[in-house]
């Protein structure tokens, strides 16, 4: 075999011998990490097999959290879905699981993931838009109506009003015989990140840290089939952040969560196991690989070495991969079906435990049937049609993955440590550094986009100019769905015992102005039709509301 | 005089990358900028363009609610006599709901894709002219 000094030896004549001729111009990757035009073993010296990848399903992680990842199972195919009511997400869910899909995955609209009723005149124009309406549990009782619960798993989008949703799902789950132990799917409940970027938040960070904990603390024993907490990179990557700031805002994040749950003297073993995250994989795709396969190593080592935890399924970096919405085009819309195809083979390659890719129309709005069985496809398509999902992270060894793996490490847990150093992510996000420089790598992306640095095709390169205002058919929410919407909300009004809901909500207020778990409480109400916005109200009573403050 | 523009989010819309960036890039511009933040009213909105006494108000909008919420808001700008301040809509915006924004009142519409530049550019012009009435 050849010695490393031979190999540098080679390139050094080659480069005089070849690129004397044809000089490289210099290039990075998304996050600025300069790109060679060649890789060689010479790149791997600082990596140690055993110690850096070793085996799948063994510490570090590496190259997958199973021993035989997608040969046994494929990973779960789980398109994002919900809007206008619950008969209406209820119909598609149904579809897309006739279609084969292997789970669900709930988006409710935005006046329920910020805990307002339907029929508040603030948000009317809100009701149904983004996801499905709901108010009460009868609205949930629809929305689940004929999927058993006991054999179909749900992925909830859902953050401030999480504890509220978890209630309703496990109460939907009690009325079709379905013990609690039996439930299983996947909170977001993920805070801290909304702050950063989504927006859905109510409450100020730290009442609403307590509330995320409630929850971990109240399904760890209770419902075991659960995860609790989807610690999310995804949202922050699409405000504009780099894959190096997503991955270690994301960790450091979860290292916020961990210690908050610790303090309460739950061990880390007692519910790391039913943690999961959720990060993006993009166009850039060498990178969206390495950061992934970075990210689980470095997970198991901050699971291993700073919570000592014992249980190797507490180290394991479960994730839910999404496409990436940022990249997908309004001009030629279908040329997002290449786009979310590139991105889900990336997703494999990386090793994700589920998906949801973006469907062509999403970057104007909700998917429509159509499209989103296409999505859906694509998946099918790249699991069973093309062998690609046959061996385990089968491009581990490439000499440029395993050194750009290698170098994302280095550069996100710097990241983290400076985060560390500044007081760890809370204070971060409160003195707003977080969203500043997520704001000013925003900025410079743009600029290369309209620059044409950054080539995207058919709107800054090749452009149609025939095809400038191309109309597809999109999902159209009936106008007059609000009034159906806020209707059904009068009529479980009416038909409930209101002296109960009265009763129900003022236990709830004087638990949360103690220390206790509102999840119990919050069960207590949403049994009595309490709606989203009662419960919201009455925390809001207690616990204020946040007021962001702007960064420019 | 720099010219200046209210950057508004009206209703439950969280994706605020545009707001921000475009209004960085009026700021560069030399303009003066006052940004709203997310989740605000179209009541807190015509406050705040009275009370900053602005030029120009930029709705940005990605949740699809841009015809409802703009609607609201040419209302309660006439009910506040407001009409000579043009109001510009950018966001996620399909090509069949600009002409309806215009014939609301709306003086430009800056969909996904509109350049730093070609905002720069449109709002300065708006600005000069005024909204004649």
């Amino acid at each position: 075999m050849d010695s490393m000094d031979e190999i540098k030896r080679e390139r050094e004549k080659w480069e005089k011998e070849m690129l004397a001729k044809n000089p490289i111009s210099p290039t990075k990757t998304t996050s600025g990490i300069d790109v060679d035009v060649v890789y060689t073993p010479a790149d791997l010296e600082e990596i140690d097999y055993s110690r850096d990848l070793g085996f799948p399903g063994k510490f570090p992680f590496t190259r997958g959290v199973y021993p035989t990842m997608f040969r046994g199972n494929l990973w779960s195919m789980r398109q994002y879905a919900g809007f206008a009511d619950a008969e209406e997400s209820n119909r598609r869910f149904k579809y897309l699981l006739e279609q084969g899909q292997s789970g669900l995955s709930v988006a409710f609209d935005l006046p329920t993931q910020m805990g307002f009723d339907s029929d508040n005149p603030m948000v009317r124009a809100d009701v149904g838009r983004v996801g499905v309406a709901v108010d009460t549990l009868r609205d949930m009782e629809i929305l689940f109506d004929g999927i058993p619960l006991d054999k179909i798993t749900t992925s909830f989008t859902i953050n401030a009003t999480a504890a509220i949703i978890l209630a309703m799902y496990l109460a939907v789950a009690e009325k079709q015989g379905v013990p609690m132990e039996k439930v299983g799917g996947t909170l977001q409940n993920e805070i801290l990140k909304e702050y950063i970027a989504r927006g859905t938040f109510i409450f100020p960070p730290r009442p609403s840290l307590r509330l995320v904990v409630d929850i971990i603390d109240f399904c760890k024993n209770r419902v075991p089939r659960m995860n609790t907490i989807n610690f999310s990179g995804y949202h922050v990557r699409e405000a504009g952040s780099n894959a190096i700031q997503e991955a270690a805002y994301c960790l450091s994040s979860a290292i916020t969560y961990v210690e908050e749950v610790l303090k309460r003297g739950i061990d880390i073993d007692d519910f790391a196991s039913r943690i999961a995250f959720h990060l993006i994989v993009g166009l850039d795709f060498f990178e969206e690989i390495a950061k992934i396969r970075a990210t689980r190593s470095l997970w198991a080592k901050i699971a291993k070495e700073r919570f000592k935890a014992k249980n190797p399924k507490s180290m394991m970096l479960r994730l839910f991969c999404g496409s990436s919405a940022r990249e997908a085009t309004l001009r030629e819309p279908l040329n997002n079906i290449i786009r979310a195809t590139i991105d889900m083979m990336g997703i494999v390659f990386a090793g994700a435990q589920s998906a949801s890719i973006l469907s062509y129309d999403e970057a104007y709005t909700i998917p429509t049937e159509e499209s989103a069985l296409i999505s859906l496809r694509t998946q099918q398509i790249i699991g069973y049609e093309t062998g690609i999902a046959k061996v385990v992270d089968p491009l581990g060894g490439s000499y440029y993955l395993e050194s750009l793996t290698h170098r994302m490490e280095k550069e996100i847990k710097a990241l983290i440590d400076e985060i560390d150093a500044a007081g760890g992510m809370l204070c971060c996000i409160e003195t707003g550094k977080i969203q500043m420089d997520v704001l000013k790598n925003a900025y410079e992306i743009e600029k290369r986009k309209q620059s044409g640095e950054t080539v995207i095709v058919g709107v800054n390169k090749f452009v149609d100019e025939q095809k400038q205002d191309e109309e597809i058919v999109l999902t159209k929410i009936d106008p007059r769905l609000s009034e159906k919407q806020i209707q059904r909300l009068h009529q479980v009004k009416a038909a409930r015992d209101n002296k109960k809901v009265e009763k129900a909500l003022k236990a709830l207020r004087e638990k949360a102005m103690g220390t206790e778990n509102l999840v119990p409480s919050i069960q207590e109400a949403v049994k009595e039709y309490a709606t989203v916005g009662e419960i919201c109200d009455t925390l809001r009573e207690v616990f204020g509301e946040h007021q962001e403050s702007v960064v420019l | 005089m720099a010219i200046r523009v209210l950057i508004a989010k009206p209703g439950l819309d969280g994706h605020d990358k545009g707001a921000k960036t475009v209004a960085v890039a009026l700021k560069n511009a030399g303009m003066e900028v006052v940004y709203t933040g997310r989740r605000q009213s179209v009541d807190q909105i015509v406050i705040t363009a009275i009370q900053e006494g602005v030029d120009v108000i930029g709705l940005s909008i990605l949740s699809g609610v841009h015809i409802e919420i703009t609607e609201q808001l040419m209302e309660k700008m006439k009910e506040k006599k407001l009409e000579t301040i043009p109001v510009v809509v950018g966001g996620v915006i399909p090509h069949q709901d600009r002409a309806v924004l215009k014939r609301m009142g709306v003086r430009e519409v800056f969909p996904i894709g509109s350049t730093f530049e070609e905002i720069v550019q449109g709002i300065t012009k708006i600005a000069k002219e005024g909204n004649r009435r």
